[in-house]
C-alpha cells in the first residue's frame, strides 16, 4: 500500500510497531494527492511563520520608507500605514498567530472530547447538563461568542487563546459525543465495565482510542477555525497590541491604504487564506482516508475474511 | 468440477429431468486483482432437484448463489467459465435480460427478510410489485390476474389462512411469517430456479422446520430446482437431494445427500461432519485445527492439504484434480482410496456423571428472578442454580429471555428482582456495586467476539487488563508470564500477545475473550452464546476448549445458547426457558430422551439432526483412524 510512501508528520521508522491507528491514517492521508496538495500548501505557510523572523530584511517596527509607498529595492513589498516594511511584518506576523490557533485548537478539541465522551458514557444527567449547556453556547455565532469572552477579560494573546478555545469546545463536544455514543454501546465497554474499572478510565482507555478518526478530523476542522477567529479577532482590534505585526491586524491597519499599496493588504490575507485551505484539504484527505479504512473493513466482513488493513 | 458433464450419468431420478442450473468452471475474483475468491466451481442441478451449497465463512458459497442470478458483490468480477440458468448465459447476459430473467427465471431468498422487505410498503403491495414487474412471465405462464395469483401463492407458502396479511407491514409480521412471505414472491412467478441464501438462520428452529417443509413442498410441487445455501449442515441434510461442499472457493465434494453424509469422501467433509453436535447423543465434538486460506495466501495445491491429516506431499504440488466415485459422487482429493472406507464412529459416551450434589456445593442459584425493560417483563420467577464444577445451559429460543437472565446475573442489566447468591452470599444488582471478589469470581463471556475485544488494543493487553485491575500487586514479568500461559491455555501461540483483534479469526477471537476470563481464575464463567458467531468446526473446538478448562480448572459454568444439540455435548444439567419462564430442568440426559414438558417435546422434535448415517457409517476403524484421533 501506499505507506511506503510516506512523507507524513512524525518520525516513523519502518520498524516502529505497525498500525499505530493515527499513523496510519496520517501516513495514508499524506499519500493522497489532496494531501500531498494540502502539506504542501501548509507547510508552506508555517515554513514563512517559523522562518520568516529570521529572514526578514528590516525591523517590523521601524518605518524606513513612506507610508503606502509602492513595493521597491528597499522595500520588496513596500510600506505600510506607517512607512514600515511590509514583507518584513508579514515574515513576522505569522507565529505567534499560528501558535495561538494552535494552543486554541488543542484546547477546544481537548475540552470539548472529554465533555463530548463524558456525556455519551456517563449518560443521565451529566448528558443533560453537558449538552444543554453545549446548545447554550452554540446560540451564540462562534466569532460573537469569542469577542464577548475577548471583550470581558480584554485582548491578551493567553485570553483570547482560551476565549477562541473555550468557543470551540461546543462544536467538538456535539460531534465528539455523537461518535462516542457508538462506541460506549460496544461489548467490550461492557467487558471491562464488567470488572469494576472506573469509569474515567474506561473513557480515556478503551473509548477515546476508538474515536482517532472523528478526532483528527475535528482538529484539523478546528485548526481552520481558530486561525480565521483569531485573525478576525486581530482584524477587529483584539489582537496583540498594535506595534506587534498580526496577519489579522495588518489587514484592518492597511486596508485605508488599498488602493496605494494593496499588497499590504493582499499578501497577509492570502497567507491566511492559504493556511486554511492547506488545512481543510489536508482534514479532507485524513476523512477520506478515515472512511475509506471503514469501507475496507466492511468489503472484508461482506467476503467473510479477516481483515487485512495494515498487514499491507 | 470439471470432470462432470459429458461423463456424468443420469442418475436415478435425474434422468427423466431436465438440467435447470449448469455452472461451470466458474471463477470469481476481487476486481481488478488475480486472487480468486471462488475457483473452479461446477455443479449441475435439475429440475425438482434441491441441492444444499454448503461450507464456511469465507468459502464462497455465497458468491456462487449470487453469481446464479448474474449478480456480483461490489468488488468482485467474474473472470471466468459460464452459469446457465435454463437455457440462458447469465455471466454474459445484458442487464435488460437479467431484468426480466431475475424474479420470473430465477428468484432469490435472502438470509433476513426483515431487512428484505419494505418497511413502508405493505405485504401485497410488495407481492404485486412482482408480478406487475413482469407483465411478459405472467402473459406466458398464463398466472392470470395479479391480485388473484397473490392470494394464490401466499396460500401455497401457508399463509393463506392469515387474516388481514396483504395489508399488513411487514413489522406486523412474526419472523416466520416474514420469511413465508419472502418465499411466496420468489414463487409468485413461477420460478425454474431458486436460490435461498441460508433462509433460516435467524429463525428459531419450530419457524425453522415450519419454513423449511414450506420450502420443500414448493420445489417438489412445481418442479422448481432449487440451490440452497446453508453453513448448517444439519439443516441441509434433512433437506436437500445433492449436496455441494465448498472449502476455500472450490467445490471439494459434490454427490447424493446420502452418500456425502454416509460415506464423505473429502477429509474436510469428514471433519465437517464430525464437529456437528447431536441433540441425541453426548459426544465429544472435534473442530479441525487452523483456519482456511485467506484467497490471497491459497495455497498451490488441495486447499484443505495444510490441515488435512491424510495430507501426501503430492497433495501441495499443483492442483488436484475430481475424483469420481460411484453413485455421482465427485470428489476433489488424491486420497479416496483411503477415505472411500467406512470410517471409525465419533467417541461416543462421555461421562455425563450427574450424581446429586449436596447443598453445600451450590455455587450459584438464583431464586424468584423477574426482569423487565421497561414495561416488558421478561423474565418472571425464574430459579436456577449451578452445582461447583458443574455446567449447566439455558436453552430457549429467541425472545425466551435467555441473555437477559445471563446480564442480570452478572450484572449488566440492572432492573430485576428476587435474590441471586454466590458461594452463600447475596449478590448486589448491578456490577457496580460488587465487590472486587464477586466480580473476579464470576466472569462473562460475550456472544459476538467481534465487538467484545476492543480494535485499539493488543491481545496481550486485552487479556492483561482485567489482571492488572484484580491483581495490582503483581509486578509486571508475573503478568507477562500469566498471560502467556492463559494465551497458551486457550490453545493460542505466544506471538498473538502482539496482534490486534483484526488480525484475528472470529475462533481466536472467542478465544482470546475466553482468556480474558480464565485469566483472573474465576469460578464460575456465564458464557452467553458464545458459538453463535463461529463456524461449525470452530465452534466444536471453542465446546472441547471449554469443557477441557472446565475439568483442568474446576470450573463451573453457566451454558447460555439456542443450539440444543450443543448442549448435549457440554451440559450436565439444562434449563428450558420459553417467554420468560423455566419450563423444564433437570439432568441434560433425562431431559433429551424423556422430556415432559410439551414445550420441551415440540423444541426437541423439530431440532434438525444429521442422518444418522452421518456418524456411525462403520465400526471399522482402518488406516484412518487417525482421522479420528487427530
Amino acid at each position: 500500500m501506499a505507506i511506503v510512501t510516506a512523507t507524513g508528520p512524525g518520525p516513523t521508522k519502518p520498524s516502529a510497531r505497525r498500525r499505530r491507528a493515527w499513523a496510519v491514517v496520517l501516513l495514508r492521508a499524506a499519500s493522497l494527492p489532496r494531501g500531498r496538495f494540502g502539506l504542501a500548501v501548509v507547510g508552506f505557510v508555517v515554513a514563512t511563520a517559523v522562518l520568516g523572523p529570521f529572514l526578514a530584511p528590516h525591523s517590523d517596527t521601524a518605518s524606513i520608507v513612506a507610508p503606502f509607498s509602492r513595493p521597491s529595492g528597499s522595500a520588496l513589498l513596500g510600506g505600510d500605514e506607517l512607512g514600515r516594511d511590509v514583507l518584513s511584518r508579514v515574515l513576522n506576523g505569522g507565529w505567534v498567530l499560528l501558535a495561538m490557533a494552535t494552543g486554541a485548537m488543542a484546547l477546544g478539541v481537548a475540552l470539548g472530547s472529554a465533555s463530548g465522551i463524558a456525556a455519551a458514557y456517563l449518560r443521565g444527567s451529566w448528558d443533560t447538563v453537558i449538552m444543554r449547556t453545549v446548545d447554550v453556547i452554540l446560540a451564540f455565532p462562534q466569532l460573537v461568542f469569542a469577542l464577548l469572552l475577548v471583550s470581558i477579560v480584554g485582548p491578551t494573546v493567553w485570553l483570547t487563546v482560551l476565549a477562541v478555545g473555550f468557543s470551540h469546545a461546543p462544536q467538538v463536544a456535539r460531534v465528539m459525543r455523537s461518535a462516542a455514543l457508538d462506541v460506549s454501546e460496544r461489548d467490550f465497554v461492557k467487558a471491562v465495565e464488567l470488572l469494576g474499572v472506573k469509569r474515567r478510565k474506561i473513557m480515556a482507555k478503551e473509548i477515546l482510542p476508538n474515536l482517532i478518526s472523528p478526532l483528527m478530523v475535528e482538529s484539523g476542522l478546528r485548526m481552520t477555525y481558530s486561525v480565521v477567529i483569531i485573525a478576525g479577532l486581530s482584524f477587529l482590534g483584539f489582537g496583540q497590541p498594535p506595534p506587534a505585526p498580526n496577519w489579522g491586524t495588518m489587514i484592518n491597519e492597511n486596508r485605508i491604504g488599498l488602493v496605494l499599496n494593496p499588497w499590504a493588504v493582499i499578501v497577509p490575507a492570502a497567507l491566511i487564506a492559504l493556511l486554511t485551505i492547506g488545512i481543510n484539504t489536508w482534514t479532507d484527505a485524513v476523512a477520506r482516508v478515515a472512511i475509506g479504512i471503514d469501507r475496507e473493513a466492511e468489503t472484508a466482513t461482506m467476503l467473510e475474511l479477516p481483515s487485512v488493513v495494515g498487514e499491507l | 468440477m470439471s470432470t462432470q458433464g459429458s461423463g456424468r450419468s443420469g442418475g436415478p431420478e435425474g434422468a427423466t429431468h431436465e438440467v435447470m442450473v449448469d455452472v461451470d468452471r466458474l471463477r470469481v475474483r476481487l476486481a481488478g486483482s488475480t486472487v480468486d475468491v471462488v475457483d473452479d466451481v461446477s455443479f449441475q442441478v435439475r429440475a425438482g432437484e434441491l441441492m444444499g451449497l454448503v461450507g464456511e465463512s469465507g468459502s464462497g458459497k455465497t458468491t456462487v448463489a449470487l453469481a446464479l442470478l448474474g449478480h456480483t458483490r461490489r468488488g468482485l468480477e467474474v473472470a471466468g467459465g459460464t452459469v446457465l440458468v435454463g437455457s440462458t448465459e447469465m455471466v454474459t447476459a445484458t442487464k435488460q435480460q437479467l431484468r426480466q430473467l431475475r424474479g420470473a427465471e430465477v428468484a432469490y431468498v435472502p438470509q433476513d427478510p426483515a431487512s428484505a422487505l419494505n418497511p413502508v410498503l405493505k405485504v401485497g403491495t410488495q407481492l404485486i410489485e412482482v408480478l406487475r414487474a413482469h407483465p411478459d412471465a405472467v402473459a406466458a405462464k398464463a398466472l392470470g390476474d395479479p391480485r388473484a395469483r397473490v392470494a394464490q401463492t401466499l396460500d401455497e407458502a401457508g399463509l393463506g389462512g392469515v387474516p388481514g396479511l396483504l395489508n399488513a407491514y411487514p413489522h406486523q409480521l412474526s419472523g416466520g411469517q416474514q420469511q413465508r412471505v419472502a418465499l411466496a414472491m420468489a414463487f409468485a412467478l413461477r420460478p425454474s430456479v431458486i436460490v435461498l441464501d441460508e433462509p433460516t438462520t435467524g429463525l428459531d428452529v419450530t419457524t425453522q422446520r415450519l419454513v423449511l417443509d414450506t420450502v420443500r413442498s414448493l420445489c417438489e410441487a412445481y418442479g422448481v430446482a432449487a440451490v440452497f445455501v446453508s453453513h448448517d449442515l444439519a439443516v441441509v441434510g434433512g433437506l436437500v437431494n445433492r449436496l455441494t461442499v465448498m472449502y476455500a472457493g472450490k467445490v471439494v465434494e459434490n454427490g447424493p445427500t446420502a452418500l456425502v453424509f454416509g460415506a464423505p469422501a473429502h477429509p474436510y467433509t469428514r471433519k465437517l461432519l464430525r464437529a456437528v453436535p447431536s441433540p441425541e447423543r453426548s459426544e465429544a465434538l472435534e473442530g479441525i485445527d487452523g483456519q482456511p486460506p485467506h484467497p490471497t495466501r491459497r495455497p498451490r495445491g488441495c486447499e484443505f492439504a495444510p490441515r488435512c491429516p491424510l495430507a501426501l506431499p503430492a497433495c501441495s504440488e499443483g492442483p488436484v484434480p475430481v475424483v469420481e466415485l460411484p453413485g455421482e459422487h465427485l470428489v476433489r482429493c488424491l486420497r479416496t482410496e483411503l477415505t472411500a472406507r467406512p470410517e471409525a464412529s465419533r467417541a461416543e459416551g462421555l461421562s455425563t456423571s450427574t450424581k446429586p450434589r449436596a447443598a453445600q456445593d451450590v455455587l450459584l442459584s438464583a431464586s424468584g428472578l423477574s426482569a423487565r425493560y421497561g414495561p416488558a417483563e421478561v423474565l418472571s420467577d425464574v430459579g436456577l442454580s449451578v452445582g461447583r464444577n458443574e455446567c449447566v445451559a439455558v436453552v430457549g429460543e429467541s425472545g425466551s429471555g435467555k441473555t437477559t437472565l445471563a446480564r442480570c446475573l452478572v450484572g449488566l442489566h440492572g432492573s430485576w428482582s428476587g435474590e441471586v447468591r454466590f458461594a452463600g452470599e447475596v449478590l448486589p444488582r448491578t456490577a457496580d456495586r460488587r465487590s472486587r471478589r464477586e466480580l473476579q469470581a464470576m466472569q462473562f463471556i460475550f456472544q459476538n467476539p467481534y465487538t467484545s475485544l476492543n480494535p485499539r488494543s493488543t491481545i496481550g493487553g486485552i487479556v492483561e487488563l482485567p489482571l492488572a485491575h484484580f491483581f495490582p500487586s503483581l509486578t509486571r514479568s508475573e503478568r507477562d508470564e500469566r498471560v502467556s500461559r492463559v494465551l497458551q491455555d486457550v490453545a493460542l501461540g505466544p506471538d498473538f500477545s502482539s496482534r490486534y483483534p483484526d488480525q484475528l479469526s472470529g475462533g481466536e477471537r472467542q478465544r482470546v475473550a475466553i482468556a480474558r476470563a480464565l485469566v483472573v481464575s474465576p469460578d464460575l464463567l456465564v458464557c452467553d452464546e458464545i458459538t453463535s458467531s463461529l463456524d461449525v468446526s470452530v465452534q466444536a473446538t471453542i465446546v472441547e476448549l471449554l469443557r477441557r478448562l472446565q475439568a483442568e480448572r474446576q470450573l463451573s459454568l453457566l451454558f447460555i445458547t439456542h443450539n440444543l444439540a450443543l448442549v448435549r455435548s457440554i451440559a450436565q444439567s439444562v434449563l428450558v426457558l420459553s417467554k420468560g419462564r423455566v419450563v423444564e430442568s433437570g439432568p441434560v440426559a433425562r431431559v433429551f430422551e424423556r422430556p415432559e414438558d410439551p414445550y420441551t417435546v415440540r423444541l426437541m422434535e423439530d431440532v434438525p439432526k444429521l442422518p444418522r448415517g452421518g456418524r456411525d457409517s462403520g465400526p471399522g476403524s482402518g488406516p484412518d483412524g487417525r482421522l479420528v484421533a487427530t
